[in-house]
């Protein structure tokens, strides 16, 4: 016997590693974008029988061989569901879609508002309500090994160790769950690799039954006939079927069909295309069907067979191994064994989900300083969340095992577990169906059903006193007799089992409908209960993601906002071409979606990309992990654009410098053309008279002696002329560079001005009269007396060479404060015009006729002496006459060069 | 009948210096050293030839050249300009003004009469 368990395992081992080939394989397809096949109406049908666990695969001959044709239920409930509802599936996997669901807890919770603690309450009933169903698998594999290994010998050597066989049960199923469910986290909850596998151990698993059933059949009863005739002749036909479990049962099955997670996991979030629901809607009954066909010849058999107390729930194995049929024994372990992977990898995916998203997840982002505007890799945190809750429910499934014992009948587990989810059948059709369902409502009426699930059928099925106390049971808690957990309100009599459904459901119901009644929606809660129950009105053409072409229009629009036009339509014709298509549009299937959300990706970031690509093709919602995501990229874009602003900023000050530098550059090469132009001017006139009059000195013969005087005299005057202007430039150039050295001294005003007037007087022509206005005032300063003289014999000759008047007169007054002096010359000749006021402190800046010995650089010499002495020199504008008045500091401070 | 030149000139030395050359070679000499009134002196002196400061008080000698250019009797109107700036760009600008002869100050006085000469056959 130890030979075939080390047979069995081996097989197994085989088996576990093709299925992750075949998941594998299929990835790396999805992943090509050549997975058209991976979701077809068969892999979407296949895909629902995880439905048939390894409870319906061993647990329907245990549970007829039990009692009867009751088991029929448990497949009648689902098939119609899926024929008479299939509408209402229709309608899930819309919403499902339009709102990007990830779970039931999401879909009740975006349904009311997105209420997140109806999230958890709902995760936490689903993880609760699907504990048992897990320890259910555990124990239902463990049992079959156990058939392989035979009754433990009398040292107990050689059997099995349940509790140990179990834990590597579950640390198997935990590591491929993990491995498969979260090896990449895709934004919509899908994973191919783990559909197309669980679609294969759909196939095993009816190949299995079937073989076995053909075997009974045929091998052992002998053909149909007798068959029937052995079924006729056995104690099942007779048992009669009690109305009351058979109406509950069927209404519970078909409820847990649309509540349990790993249904909703398969019918809707894994779903591909709406249509798919509708072929499934046969082809999934047709499947139960087949499953369930030969539930009966096998218990029959098996109970003719086997000797009396062999455990009914492993007749499948036990039958061909009694038959000495080891191959099929085998087979059909594998079907079983099949059964429970398939269900425990996806209810733990879809638990995880719910766990990571609406537990872990918000407490992570209230612990993390900084609340929502994280920065880390919410993926990484996401799929660490999803594997440490994947532990933690296998955990769980195993801790129920060993709890209760891993006894009693699998039926009953799975009708516990079923009744446990069944609960959120009110929320999530009020949800769907009536638009007046409310948070206060859902939130009471799933507390209120889970509440009594809990009291009357998960705590009592670990047994009477193993934790509700035996009196409970009998006279009820603290004696109040109508709480009794299998007789509420005193209705004694009622199966357990139906008890409990009719209590809870009835009760969460009439809580759910009231409580809506009594409260009124929130705004959120409004606009999500019309989104969902109008969900056809407002989510289009129902399409898969195999969208239409409207879809590659809309596409394209999105892709030349970001992309650019040129881009985006050379990307867009490229792949037209490679599809074969004609024009510029190609058809937006997986690989051209997957390419176009790269090249987006670029641009925008991954997760914005994929959340726009996904809301035009599949008229999705943004899920709660894709707006953080999103707001995540986009919070690292706003940094990188607003540092780019500050660059950008500082450029264009730079160029602005530039070009402010550059116009001063251009300002003072045409400054200093018109400078050079000017000196040429100035030097080359005196130079040509020079010229030409010592030409004619030498050339021309028979001059007198009165013009060689003149002509001599002009060269001379001219020569001065020429000589004053160049040390009027060079002066002019030392002041302007600031090299001019300045011989502070001590004295008074009075005295400069004395001599500026002597000096002046004695070149001028004599006309000009002088008025001397004395005061009395202090006139001591400090400054550099010969530079001060330089600009009043300017000013006083000035006065001599422009004033025109009949009788010119210069006027000289000095004012004086404690800290400047001023000092006045006012003269009677004609005012200089306003528009010429302005130029005659620049450099040649000639505005009156005068006897062209001015090189016009006189006043712009003044002007920076007076710069030089700390103080300044202006025209006042005058009715008659001109002003100029310089002002100077008492102490002039001379440093300031 | 003796030759007749006007020359439009502000500088009363070089006034002086080309009134004695041009009277010793024989010319009728007139001066006028106003820019701006310029053009008319020209238009009543109808001379044979003038002499054309660059820079004179009140207009420029290109100003004063392009509008007597503009005048029919006086498109063929030989003048000779001076200019004491000796930029090239002022050369270019008073040739597409249509000067006859351009020269920069100082010059020999060989050199100006060879070159009124040259404007003028007598």
């Amino acid at each position: 016997m130890t030979a075939s368990l080390n047979l069995l395992i081996g097989v197994s081992l085989i088996y576990v590693a093709f299925l992750f080939a075949v998941a594998f394989a299929a990835e790396r397809a999805a992943v090509r974008g050549r997975s058209g096949w991976l979701r077809t109406p068969l892999v979407y049908t296949l895909s629902l029988s995880i439905y048939c666990t390894a409870w319906t695969f061993y647990g329907a001959v245990g549970y007829a061989a039990r009692s009867g044709m009751e088991y029929v239920t448990i497949y009648l409930g689902p098939s119609l569901v899926m024929i008479g509802w299939w509408w209402v599936l229709r309608k899930l996997v819309r919403i499902g879609r339009s709102q990007r669901v990830t779970s039931v807890a999401d879909l009740i919770s975006a349904r009311y508002g997105k209420s997140n603690t109806l999230a958890i309450v709902v995760t936490v009933m689903a993880v609760v309500g699907v504990t048992p169903y897990i320890a259910l698998q555990l124990q239902s594999v463990t049992l079959a090994l156990s058939a392989f290994a035979g009754p433990p010998a009398a040292d107990g050597s050689a059997g099995l160790n349940m509790l140990s066989s179990g834990f590597w049960v579950a640390a198997g199923l935990a590591v491929f769950t993990v491995l498969f469910g979260t090896r990449n986290l895709n934004a919509n909850e899908r994973h191919d690799g783990v559909v197309i596998a669980i679609a294969v151990e759909a196939v095993v698993k009816l190949v299995a039954l079937i073989a076995v059933g053909i075997f009974v059949v045929w091998g052992i009863a002998g053909g149909v006939r007798p068959m029937m005739e052995q079924i006729d002749a056995s104690a099942l036909g007779t048992w009669q079927v009690d109305r009351s479990r058979w109406a509950a049962l069927t209404v519970l099955s078909a409820a847990a069909f649309l509540c349990l997670p790993r249904m909703f996991q398969v019918l809707v979030v894994e779903n591909d295309d709406e249509r798919h629901v509708q072929i499934a809607s046969w082809a999934f009954p047709v499947y139960l069907m087949l499953m369930s066909l030969f539930v009966v010849p096998i218990a029959v058999v098996g109970l003719n067979l086997l000797p009396p107390g062999s455990n009914p729930d492993l007749f499948v194995v036990s039958v061909p191994l009694a038959e000495g049929r080891t191959g099929l024994a085998v087979l059909s372990f594998l079907g079983g064994f099949s059964s429970a992977t398939s269900m425990v990898i996806v209810a733990t995916l879809a638990l995880s989900t719910m766990v990571s998203n609406h537990v872990v997840m918000p407490i992570y982002l209230s612990l993390k300083p900084g609340g929502a505007s994280m920065s880390g890799d919410v993926r990484s945190v996401i799929l660490r969340a999803r594997r440490l809750s994947i532990l933690l429910i296998i955990a769980l499934g195993y801790l129920y095992y060993v709890l209760s014992g891993g006894s009693g009948a699998l039926a009953a587990i799975g009708l516990i577990s079923f009744a446990g989810v069944a609960q959120f059948l009110p929320a999530m059709l009020g949800g769907i169906f009536w638009r007046g369902a409310t948070r206060v409502g859902a939130l009471s009426g799933l507390c209120l059903g889970f509440a009594i699930w809990v009291y009357a059928s998960l705590l009592p099925s670990f047994g009477q006193g193993a934790v509700l106390p035996a009196s409970f049971f009998e006279v009820g808690p603290w004696g109040i007799g109508w709480l009794r957990p299998y007789a509420f309100f005193g209705i004694e009599g009622i199966d357990p089992t139906v008890h409990a459904v009719l209590w809870s459901l009835l009760l969460n119901t009439c809580v759910f409908v009231v409580g809506s009644l009594l409260s009124f929606p929130k705004p959120l809660e409004r606009l999500q209960g019309a989104q969902f129950v109008n969900v056809f009105d407002h989510s289009g053409q129902a399409r898969g993601w195999h969208a239409s072409v409207a879809a590659s229009e809309d596409l394209m629009i999105m892709a030349q906002r970001i992309l650019g036009a040129a881009e985006a339509q050379a990307l867009f014709r490229a792949a037209a071409r490679e599809q074969g298509m004609i024009g510029h549009l190609p058809e937006p299937n997986p690989a051209f979606l997957e390419r176009l959300e790269r090249e987006l990706s670029a641009s925008v970031g991954t997760a914005t990309a994929h959340a726009m690509v996904s809301q035009m093709v599949g008229a999705a919602s943004v899920s709660v992990e894709d707006l953080l995501a999103v707001a995540d990229e986009s919070a690292q874009m706003l940094e990188y654009s607003s540092q780019l602003e500050t660059k950008s900023a500082e450029l264009s000050r730079t160029a602005g410098q530039l070009r402010e530098a550059n116009d001063k550059l251009t300002q003072l090469s045409v400054q200093k053309d018109a400078f050079l132009g000017q000196i040429s001017h100035e030097l080359r006139t005196p130079m040509t008279s020079i010229r030409a009059f010592s030409e004619i000195m030498r050339d021309a013969e028979g001059l007198s002696a009165a013009e060689k005087t003149k002509y001599a005299s002009i060269i001379h005057v001219e020569a001065i002329r020429l000589t004053r202007l160049l040390d009027d430039l060079l002066d002019l150039s030392v002041l302007e560079n600031g090299q001019v050295s300045l011989n502070p001294a001590t004295g008074r005003l009075d005295a400069v001005l004395d001599h500026a007037v002597i000096t002046a007087g004695a070149s001028g022509d004599g006309r000009l009269r002088i008025v001397r206005h004395k005061t009395t005032a202090d006139t001591m300063l400090t400054t550099d007396m010969d530079r001060l003289g330089q600009v009043f014999i300017n000013l006083i000759t000035n006065a001599q060479k422009y004033c025109r008047a009949e009788a010119p007169q210069l006027e000289i007054s000095v004012r004086a404060t404690p800290d400047m002096l001023r000092v006045e010359f006012r003269d009677n000749g004609t005012p200089i015009p306003d528009a010429a006021r302005a130029l005659i402190f620049e450099k040649f800046a000639r505005v009156a006729e005068g006897d062209g010995s001015g090189a016009g650089l006189g006043l712009a010499i003044c002007r920076e002496i007076m710069a030089r002495l700390g103080g300044d020199i202006s025209h006042v504008p005058q009715a008659s006459g001109n002003l100029f008045v310089v002002q100077m500091p008492r102490a002039a401070a001379l440093a300031a060069q | 009948m003796d030759k007749h030149v006007l020359l439009v000139e502000d500088e009363v030395n070089i006034i002086e210096a080309m009134s004695f050359l041009l009277k010793r070679e024989g010319w009728k000499v007139d001066t006028h050293s106003d820019g701006a009134t310029a053009v008319s002196a020209i238009r009543d002196a109808r001379p044979d030839l003038v002499v054309l400061d660059y820079m004179l008080p009140g207009k420029s000698g290109i100003a004063i050249l392009t509008e007597l250019r503009a005048l029919p009797d006086f498109a063929a109107l030989p003048v000779l300009m001076l200019t004491a700036r000796g930029q090239l760009r002022d050369r270019e600008e008073a040739e597409r003004a249509g000067v006859n002869r351009f020269m920069t100050k100082p010059f020999s006085n060989t050199e100006v009469l060879n070159a009124v000469r040259d404007l003028v056959r007598v």
